[in-house]
């Protein structure tokens, strides 16, 4: 199934052949000039133009000279980035012409830009410093003055330098037209141009991070880099996997001192093409983050935990986990498929607990979805490559935040048939926009609230969970299969009948679902809808959503492990005597009196993890780990993709990877298979060979023993990097010993070849004369293709295109009940997510704790604009601020999961609201794009 | 016949024309006959026929223009547009602006006739934001023709509709560019659009678009009216029609006069414009606008055609002279002129945002004594980079360098003797600036 569409595009592929200053080429048909160069890796600048936002041709700074045949010896200037290949196309780059040109474009660009790059935190990586060197533009001819602007406060994540501007457009062509912002926009004209926003304010996308790298140069910044500043040059990286949802995204993070300084985006052409969501680049900054657990802990009995050291620490483990039975274990979504595997194996399968949370259900029939729905999971170009998109249940901006960005290209789908049919050329950006003004690619969700896709969306329809699965098995029905849905309203009906025809019109169909409803019946019917549009198009791809990192890894790991309820119910009947809990806050997974229980009935309790937390404060021995900056591992994503994460910290001796800890406890046991595990790679052997399902883990990466073609491991630091020998020299005048790396193929080094590096140990793109990201294409297949030493990752799971159904019960429909409302999960990229929460820019993003009711409730409640309500459960109350949703269903009320005081509300459960006057204004919270609501 | 077709109704004290009088002298006849009697396909004949060709300066051919635009079923599902150009901003030019405050109906007229022609059944007129003396007796216009049944639902019984809107420009030049126009009549960026797709066949909203200037669609309802043949016979030269042209500066009568194409300069200039004022002399003229090359009295006997002042170096342009005498420095003429270009600029693209400010200091430096002869061979080189055509985005910045690059092959000596003498020597006489 997954050749459909590459074969399609390789039938539209002709190459044809041109001519450069005198040699052959063979490129692409009706790729641009631009991008037919720099694929075949020579150099010609550029600054408006941009892989993922095609071409405007505003800078003009990619001119050639164009010959109309043999005889011609003028030629005649055009840009690179506007014109088509054809075949026996006649060019030159080097012409004098040409080279004159683009030496005029450079300087008239420099006449306003600031002598700063001492003092700018793009210098070193910046475009605009390498595309002036390669243009040749060095002696300054303009005498006059400069323009200068005011900057803006952008917020917590983003600087602003306005001064530096080139005015390439690429800011706000790529936060308007690419990721949907509307608070960002070109303003003023002639060369006062100004971009920013309306008045300083924090920018409102969730991709707004992407300036720092979109911009080629020092105007847009990440703002905590600028502030705890180092150089490219001096960074120390790793080729990293974000831990803020399961999407997966490539990071780069790079360190200095000890410290994580910056992430930035770590190009994977099938997870996440160029770019990151805000969480992802400013969120995995908690491993800085003053709530790190620094040390082991025990406690006596006074409450206070005293410091160990690494050996008291394992003697202490050893004591709790060794006197006799009852050793169960709860592992994490967020850890690695190392640690949890050693974890399962050294309790036994029948003492695990995965520790997933009030999704736990919902999450195990989303991972039997993605293993036995036989459909095949898109990658990120599948998802864009969609001509219908069928969303249930998932606000997808907020549950994966980088597949929302995706589909806002899908959406497009439709224009661009239009332009081609013009003979438009898709990278024609201004022109593919021009025609295709408001047409989109339908994309219809069936959610339970508002959501930021609602500006591209055909429909945004809002149901509570139980009536989208009832939809979404009337839908399957509808299509052939499954059950039939009684009940159904007049509406619903003739939604099922659109969303029928829209089926059978499209030949690339994407249904997304996921476990963000907590709801079973969702991802059943979602399975269902799968299947049966499956059964019609055989290119039918489905992406089904799930919380957290390694969630889908866990889920693969052991589909049957314990659920939270179930170990509850085995401590209660005494049968834990210790319980080692790895990586897991357990009162962020159920409610504060189920945790109690649980806890209260276990006589010892072993907390590993990075961070202190509620669920540490109660353990007796509690031990540090590494983050995932500091050590290996692997996890896997929504696509059943299985990715090595690698450090770019060293870490210490006493906070070791989980796993470290465990099988030192495994040698103690005599669990001799464990304890014989020296480095990862065995780690990742044994997991491959004791669960079929994770067979894949082992070509996620290569292995330690990898070398590069003149036989070295792959660097960590740049060429340029001065930390070996300038870093201590305040401190001693010797050069620190180079740090060993035993478990991966990567060092702490300089030394190391670049070009052909497998995509997995990629630490960060640097080629001659381009220092910034840009230069990403110099180790790219072809522009926007895979890299040339190979994606990183192994998918695990491939669809067996036998289309299967969910469990098909039909759930009974959302009933309203007077005087209770039934709680709906909602997500929020800052602060459903616990880790990034830690994290400095993230923790400033984040808003409140309110509750969305529907203006419906709202009235019948008789709240003013200032008042709150307090919701009682359990005779606990907890009293929030209230968001009203135009589109929430009436009878249900919106909570943020996540939010540590919400922790207690269950999804689907009913709660009596009360009223509370004059309890506090929230700030304005956006919705969706033009509908504001306020508490 | 009518030899002044375009000024025919226009009265002595400049006071406007409007319903009444308008069909008194025969207006919306043409209309109503050609509605009744005449295809959309005729029409495009006629005007493919009289060999029109766009008044707003650029003189592409009207009828080929409008061969482009998709017929019946080809056009697709939505409207079609007819969009009037009347942001008359070109330096010096101030001829639609006399139809547009004193007969709005002629212009009216020849929209309806021009959306018929092209099955338009929504139709803009872009006005200049400053025109709002014109703006208000455009809507009256407008008014009387929806009463009168000229505009709106089955126009005359005929089965043709059609929608006419006034939209007042937030005010730039580069809205006269046909594809800025577009964007900020959608309420974008006014930044000229890459072509293809043309308006065409893709304009405004998506959809097919006419842009057409205000005095290229009131020779509309003349053609259609008189014939391709008659309208061919006004001439004079090797173009077709008659043509506001103008005359501004230091003449005796400066205004603008309706005349046949193909009028020599000469008699535009001695006879209309009433010659020179006493105590002045010609220099030199740009004959169709701020953004054409100059000319000078050597170029007086050619007649105002599109290509026999495009032989001689220039461009006709909007047809209406801005005068250079001898007592008015070229360089400050020029500066000013390049100075605002730059403030037209939209910004876009670098060679027209970042390099005519540039010019504009060189200049700057000429006036004030300080430019040497780097200097000069910089403006040139400069000039070169931002006026060659396809180095830029649009042609807001090729138009701009045309009166530079041409005062630098006239008027050179001027520029020397600047550098030479450490200062403007026309500053000490009268009104140098």
């Amino acid at each position: 199934m997954a050749d459909v569409i590459i074969t399609l595009t390789l039938e539209g592929i002709e190459m044809a052949t041109i001519t450069i200053d005198d040699t052959l080429y063979e490129v692409a048909d009706g790729a641009n000039i631009l991008e037919a160069v720099l694929s075949l890796g020579l150099d010609l600048p550029y600054f408006c133009w941009h892989p993922a936002l095609g071409s405007v041709g505003s800078c003009r700074q990619c001119a050639v000279l164009q010959f109309q045949n043999e005889e011609d010896e003028r030629g005649r200037i055009v840009m690179g980035c506007m014109t088509a290949v054809s075949d026996g196309m006649l060019l030159s780059l080097s012409n004098d012409k040409a080279v004159d040109f683009r030496a005029d474009v450079i300087e008239s660009l420099m006449t306003n830009h600031p002598h700063d790059c001492p003092v700018c935190a793009e210098g070193g990586e910046c475009h605009l410093q390498d595309m002036t060197v390669m243009s040749g533009h060095r002696n300054r001819r303009y005498d006059g003055l400069k323009n200068t602007h005011v900057n803006q406060d952008l917020g917590p994540l983003i600087n602003h330098e306005m001064n530096r501007c080139i005015a390439c457009y690429r800011c706000t062509r790529y936060y308007r037209d690419y990721a949907g912002g509307t608070d960002l926009a070109a303003m003023g004209s002639h060369d006062h141009v100004y971009f920013g926003r309306h008045e300083d304010g924090t920018l409102e996308s969730e991709f707004a991070g992407n300036l720092v790298e979109v911009c080629p140069t020092g105007v847009f910044t990440d703002k905590a880099l600028v502030n705890d500043y180092t150089r490219k040059w001096d960074l120390q990286s790793a080729p990293s996997i974000c831990v803020g949802c399961a999407v997966g995204c490539n990071i780069a993070p790079g360190e200095r001192y000890g410290r994580l300084k910056r992430i930035h985006n770590r190009y994977n052409h099938e997870v996440n093409g160029y770019f990151l969501c805000d969480r992802g680049r400013f969120g995995g900054s908690f491993v800085n983050s003053d709530k790190r657990l620094l040390s082991a802990g025990w406690k006596l009995d006074d409450d206070v935990f005293s410091p160990l050291n690494s050996e008291q620490a394992l003697a202490q483990l050893q004591t709790l986990c060794l006197s006799g039975d009852g050793l169960y274990a709860i592992g994490s979504p967020r850890a690695s498929l190392e640690s949890n595997w050693m974890l399962r194996t050294l309790v036994g399968r029948d003492k695990f607990c995965s520790g997933f949370g009030a999704e736990d259900a919902a999450l195990r029939a989303t991972v039997s979805a993605i293993v036995e729905g036989g459909v095949h999971t898109a990658t990120l170009p599948e998802v864009e490559a969609a001509d219908l998109v069928i969303i249930l249940g998932e606000d997808v901006t907020q549950t994966a935040p980088r597949l929302a960005l995706a589909l806002r290209q899908t959406v497009r789908n439709v224009g661009l048939e239009q332009a081609a049919t013009m003979g438009v050329q898709y990278w024609q950006d201004t022109a593919v926009r021009n025609i295709a003004q408001n047409t989109r690619t339908p994309l219809i969700e069936l959610v339970t609230a508002s959501t930021r896709l609602a500006d591209i969306a055909s429909d945004t329809v809002t149901f509570a969970p139980a009536d989208i699965a009832r939809v979404g098995f009337a839908l399957a029905h509808a299509l052939g299969a499954g059950p039939e849905v009684d009940g159904l309203s007049s509406t619903d009906i003739a939604l099922v009948a659109r969303l029928q025809a829209l089926v059978d019109n499209a030949e690339r169909p994407l249904i997304i679902s996921g476990c963000s409803s907590h709801n079973v019946s969702v991802v059943a019917a979602a399975q269902s809808v799968a299947a049966a549009v499956a059964q019609k198009h055989a290119s039918t791809r489905v992406v089904y959503v799930a919380p957290e990192a390694n969630s889908v890894g866990l889920g693969l790991l052991d589909p049957n492990a314990l659920s939270l309820e179930e170990i509850g119910a085995a401590a209660r009947n005494g049968e834990i005597k210790t319980l080692v809990v790895l990586e897991n806050d357990l009162y962020r997974r159920a409610p504060k009196a189920q945790v109690d229980a649980l806890l209260g009935s276990v006589a010892n309790l072993v907390v590993l993890d990075t961070m202190e937390h509620l669920t540490a404060e109660a353990a007796q021995l509690v031990l540090p780990v590494a983050s995932y900056a500091e050590c290996e591992g692997t996890l896997v994503n929504n696509e059943g993709r299985a990715q090595r994460f690698y450090p770019p910290i060293t870490a210490s001796e006493d906070r070791p990877p989980a796993w470290h800890w465990l099988r030192s406890l495994a040698g103690a046991m005599k669990h001799s298979s464990l304890a014989e595990l020296t480095q990862i790679d065995d780690v990742i052997d044994a997991i491959a060979t004791d669960v079929p399902l994770l067979a894949g883990v082992i070509d996620a990466s290569p292995k330690a023993s990898y070398r590069d073609r003149v036989g070295l491991k792959a660097a960590r630091q740049p060429h340029r990097y001065s930390g070996r020998t300038a870093m201590y020299a305040n401190k001693t005048l010797h050069e620190p010993k180079t740090q060993a790396d035993d478990d991966s193929a990567l060092a702490y080094s300089m030394e190391g070849e670049s070009q052909s590096l497998p995509g997995a140990l990629r630490s960060f793109v640097w080629d001659p004369g381009w220092n910034s990201n840009q230069s990403l294409h110099k180790f790219q297949d072809e522009i926007g293709g895979s890299l040339k030493g190979g994606s990183s990752g192994a998918r695990l799971i491939n669809a067996t295109g036998h289309p299967v159904s969910g469990r098909s019960d039909v759930p009974d429909a959302f009933e309203r009940r007077q005087g209770s409302w039934c709680l709906t999960p909602q997500y929020r990229l800052y602060g459903s997510d616990e880790m990034s929460a830690y994290a400095t820019p993230v923790a400033e993003m984040m808003t409140g704790a309110p509750i969305t009711l529907s203006p419906a409730d709202v009235e019948s409640l008789a709240l003013g604009a200032e008042d709150g309500v307090s919701i009682v459960i359990d005779e606990l109350s907890v009293d929030c601020a209230v968001i009203i949703d135009p589109l929430l269903p009436a009878g249900t009320a919106g909570f943020v999961v996540g939010h540590p005081e919400m922790l207690n509300l269950r999804a689907g459960s009913y709660v009596a609201l009360e009223k509370k006057q004059d309890f506090m204004r929230v700030p304005e919270v956006i919705v969706t794009d033009g509908v504001r609501a306020h508490g | 016949m009518i030899d002044r077709p375009l000024t025919q109704h226009l009265r002595q004290d400049g006071s406007p024309v409007f319903m009444t009088d308008y069909r008194g002298g025969g207006g919306y006849e043409g209309l109503r006959r050609v509605l009744a009697d005449s295809s959309p396909e005729d029409c495009l004949q006629q005007v493919k026929d009289s060999r029109l060709r766009g008044r707003g300066g650029a003189g592409f051919p009207t009828g080929m223009k409008w061969s482009f635009v998709p017929m019946g079923e080809k056009a697709g599902v939505g409207p079609k547009y007819l969009i009037a150009n009347a942001d008359e901003m070109e330096p010096g030019t101030f001829k639609d602006r006399i139809i547009l405050e004193q007969d709005p109906h002629q212009l009216i007229e020849g929209m309806i006739l021009a959306s018929y022609a092209l099955q338009a059944n929504v139709a803009y007129i872009f006005l200049r934001g400053e025109y709002t003396v014109a703006a208000e007796r455009i809507e009256t216009a407008i008014k009387e023709c929806y009463s009168a049944g000229y505009l709106g639902e089955n126009i005359q019984g005929s089965g043709y509709s059609l929608e006419l809107h006034l939209h007042r420009s937030a005010g730039r030049y580069i809205c006269g560019e046909e594809t800025a126009l577009i964007s900020a009549l959608e309420g974008k960026r006014a930044n000229p659009r890459p072509k293809p797709p043309f308006p065409q066949v893709s304009g405004l909203w998506g959809r097919p678009t006419i842009v057409n200037n205000v005095e290229t669609l009131c020779n509309i309802t003349h053609i259609l009216t008189h014939g391709a043949q008659w309208y061919q016979s006004l001439g004079i030269g090797q173009d077709s029609g008659t043509k506001l042209f103008g005359a501004s500066g230091n003449v005796n009568n400066p205004g603008c006069w309706e005349l046949p194409m193909g009028t020599p300069i000469r008699e535009i200039l001695e006879q209309h414009a009433g010659g020179m004022r006493e105590g002045y002399t010609l220099r030199g003229f740009l004959p169709g606008g701020g953004s054409t090359d100059f000319l000078t009295p050597d170029h007086l006997d050619l007649a105002m055609d599109y290509d026999v002042i495009g032989k001689a170096g220039s461009r006709m342009g909007t047809g209406t002279m801005i005068i250079l005498d001898d007592r008015h420095c070229p360089i400050a003429m020029v500066r000013n002129l390049s100075h605002f270009f730059a403030q037209e600029s939209c910004g876009f693209c670098t060679p027209c945002r970042d390099g005519i400010p540039w010019i504009v200091q060189l200049l700057d430096r000429f006036e004030s004594g300080q430019a040497t002869e780097a200097d000069l061979a910089l403006l040139e080189e400069k000039a070169r980079f931002i006026g060659g055509m396809g180095n830029t985005h649009c042609a807001l910045a090729p138009g701009a360098m045309e009166p530079v690059t041409s005062a630098l092959k006239y008027f050179r000596d001027d520029f020397e003797r600047h550098i030479h003498d450490g200062r403007c020597h026309y500053h000490s006489d009268v009104g140098g600036h």
